[in-house]
């Protein structure tokens, strides 16, 4: 027993190096007992405030307020107690939980990133949760491995250290890492950007969110709108003005909050953002204000790119650039390489990531336009839908006695939907560079994805009912990593196959038979 | 294709597409039985469905009126759908595995192919549904590391399926490498 406890706590014990294979198993931080109820609280904080100021509270929900929290102090302390964690040479365990005792194991060479996230509370208290992801299927099972959380020190050396695919010995306690060569910086914020938040609908999203956090915490606190002078008097005001007057207001009052709200959101994101390209072929990017998140992608294990660009985005000239990688959550933007900014920025970060000139970047690459039967097919599929609203709106009218403005107001979709038709068809297009195969599509958000050639695993060839009586395919390379497969669309079967074969040699060949023109 | 006599003045366009390229059927179609395990597995819904509906029409006193539409609906669907996916996707499904590569085609309405070389297979596994059972059939699906469609095989005999486990088990095991 005493053996063990000197083992695990010094290192200098008289024993060869390579005898030190089992390591320590280590608990996670301390302070993080308190990190996570703080977490909650924070949540809680405009209830409190509405509490607070509007003077209207019950005895019962103080204590209902603190018996949540010490439920949340002691589940922390639990999480605290049963969680440990160790890495060996091989691989990286952790067991976890009381009940249900989990004992997660990966083996180190499966490991294609590291993810360092710190909320608001992990950053008062010093600490970063980390999570380290490994293949898509671990995804799917929802075993992933978080260390929830431990100090920022312990973070960095975890990014360092299981990234690193040398076999140098692994670092002791207290030794001090040898510091590594500084990384290259590909790209940083630009306060300038922010002229692209409004672009973004993340505004409309604060604000919608904000506005049912408002209305929740009045209806959860019994508080009467109408006593509050200011509600009052604006409610007054709107019952007493012209309609046009009141819909000018409104308007500009919620552009206003949308652009402004935008603009918070950005910088609470993206400030600090930073893309570096480390000195052991890692990149690592940084960004957050309050919660700030830090990836570190294994660069062998980069697939490619994506650069999105929404509508809004795209009519302003902007971007923004996104890696397509193993391991990553997309839900979370993890793979965000660069936040919405200039459109030659993502291409220029795109092409540094993939490490090619700026002009030779796949993403730019000319693309080849599609058969007109796909500008059919677009037509048909934007336009025939909206008609069909409109006539079961109008059916609606005559049977049951709908108001007639529905599907008056119906009737501007179908034209609308041109278009978008005609714009999602000019979108259309592919390319096949010496190293990437390159996809575009889409309108309301206009996605160009360049995919390595040599990491796609096989094909899928889709035909539906009207692709097939217009010689239509939509060909999907799938890929271990980002969306798992991503789509050429409405080529015709032909192009596809001839595509596919160039891209992948062989794979596809043997399915493949040429009939004479 | 038209014969050009002076070689030299012939401009050569290398793997130029000389045709029109398409896929061809795969090999091997699936199991006879397949027809009647596609029938009874449309067939358990729709039974569910219809039954739902005229309960809903007989048990109340005053059933809505828009029941009998639906109903009607239900029943025309139900039988189109039990006569023809079956037979439909009977003509669809097929699948052929070589020595580099293992192809799928599935579906009725819409259709899909789908190629996973087995230098990057990971799982290969089968499955027996309750209905597959009954019928002694069995669906083989194999997985690679790409989270987006693994390619499925239903609707295979037992004997053909642990067969066809077995011959890509020892190929993918002879491949190095995690696959990804």
């Amino acid at each position: 027993m005493s053996e063990l406890t000197t083992a695990g706590l010094v290192g200098s014990a008289p024993v060869a190096p390579d005898a030190v294979v089992q390591a320590p198993w280590r608990r996670l931080e301390i302070r993080t007992i308190l990190v996570r109820p703080f977490n909650e609280i924070l949540s809680f904080i405009p209830l409190l405030i509405g509490v607070v100021a509007l003077g209207q509270h019950h005895g019962n929900q103080i204590w209902w307020g603190i018996g949540v929290i010490a439920l949340l102090l002691g589940r922390g302390l639990l999480h605290w107690l049963t969680t440990r964690y160790r890495i060996t040479d091989e691989q990286v365990e952790l067991r976890t939980g009381l009940v249900f005792r989990q004992r997660l194991a990966t083996r180190r060479s499966r490991i294609r990133t590291v993810e360092a996230t710190a909320k608001f509370g992990h950053r008062l208290f010093g600490v970063t949760a980390v999570r380290i992801g490994t293949g898509q299927h671990d995804q799917k099972d929802r075993k992933t491995m978080r260390l929830d959380a431990v100090t920022n020190a312990e973070a960095d050396r975890l990014r360092r250290e299981l990234l690193r695919r040398d076999t140098a010995p692994a670092v002791e306690d207290g030794v001090v890492a040898p510091q590594p060569a500084p990384g290259t910086l590909i790209a940083r914020l630009d306060w300038g950007w922010l002229r692209y938040a409004p672009l973004t609908l993340s505004g409309l999203f604060a604000m919608v969110a904000v506005a049912g956090l408002v209305w929740r915490s009045l209806n959860e606190l019994d508080i009467d709108v109408y006593r509050v002078g200011l509600a009052r008097d604006t409610v007054r005001w709107l019952e007493h003005s012209n309609i046009g007057m009141v819909i000018a207001v409104v308007v500009v009052a919620a552009l206003v909050i949308i652009v402004f709200g935008s603009m918070v959101v950005y910088a609470l994101k993206f400030s600090g953002y930073q893309l570096i390209r480390e000195s052991d072929d890692t990149l690592h990017m940084r960004r957050g204000l309050l919660t700030t998140s830090a990836v570190t992608i294994e660069e062998a294990r980069l697939r490619g790119v994506e650069i999105s660009e929404p509508l809004l985005l795209r009519a302003g000239k902007g971007a923004r650039c996104t890696a397509v990688a193993t391991g990553l959550q997309h839900k979370s933007e993890s793979h965000l390489l660069m936040p919405p900014g200039p459109v030659v920025e993502a291409h220029r970060v795109a092409a540094q990531v993939l490490r090619t000139t700026e002009a030779g970047s796949p993403t730019r690459a000319e693309l080849v336009r599609h058969s007109t039967m796909a500008l059919r097919r677009r037509l048909v599929r934007a336009v025939v839908p909206a008609l069909l609203l409109v006539a079961v709106l109008w059916l609606a009218h005559v049977w049951v006695g709908w108001p007639d403005w529905l599907w008056q107001v119906a009737c501007a979709l179908p034209v609308l939907a041109v278009p978008l038709a005609i714009n999602r068809y000019r979108n259309l297009g592919h390319a096949l560079t010496p190293r990437y195969l390159v996809s575009r599509l889409g309108s309301l958000n206009r996605r160009t994805v360049a995919i390595q050639r040599d990491g796609i695993i096989g094909w899928k060839i889709r035909k539906s009912f009207f692709q097939r009586r217009v010689g239509l395919v939509t060909l999907s390379a799938t890929i271990a990593a980002g969306r798992g497969a991503y789509a050429v669309l409405d080529v015709t079967e032909s192009d596809g196959l001839a595509l596919a074969n160039e891209t992948v040699p062989g794979l596809l060949a043997p399915f493949v038979v040429t009939d004479p023109q | 294709m038209q014969s050009q006599p002076t070689p030299h003045a012939a401009p050569v366009i290398p793997t130029a597409p000389t045709g029109v390229l398409r896929l061809r059927d795969p090999r091997h179609r699936v199991h006879r039985k397949s027809i009647l395990w596609w029938t009874l597995r449309s067939a358990i819904f729709w039974v569910v469905v219809i039954v739902g509906q005229v309960l809903g029409e007989v048990l109340p006193a005053q059933p809505p009126g828009w029941l009998k539409i639906t109903l009607v609906v239900s029943i025309v669907l139900g039988v189109l759908q039990v006569v023809i996916e079956p037979q439909w996707r009977y003509r669809v499904h097929r699948w052929e595995a070589n020595h580099e590569a293992v192809v799928t085609r599935s579906g009725w309405i819409n259709q899909e192919w789908r190629v996973a070389p087995l230098s990057r297979i990971q799982t290969v596994d089968t499955k027996r549904g309750p209905l597959e059972q009954l019928l002694g059939l069995a669906t083989v699906t194999v997985t690679t590391a790409s989270a987006a469609g693994p390619v499925q095989i239903a609707g295979l005999a037992h004997d053909a399926a642990a067969a066809l486990v077995d011959e890509l088990t020892a190929t993918t095991q002879a491949t190095p490498g995690d696959a990804t």
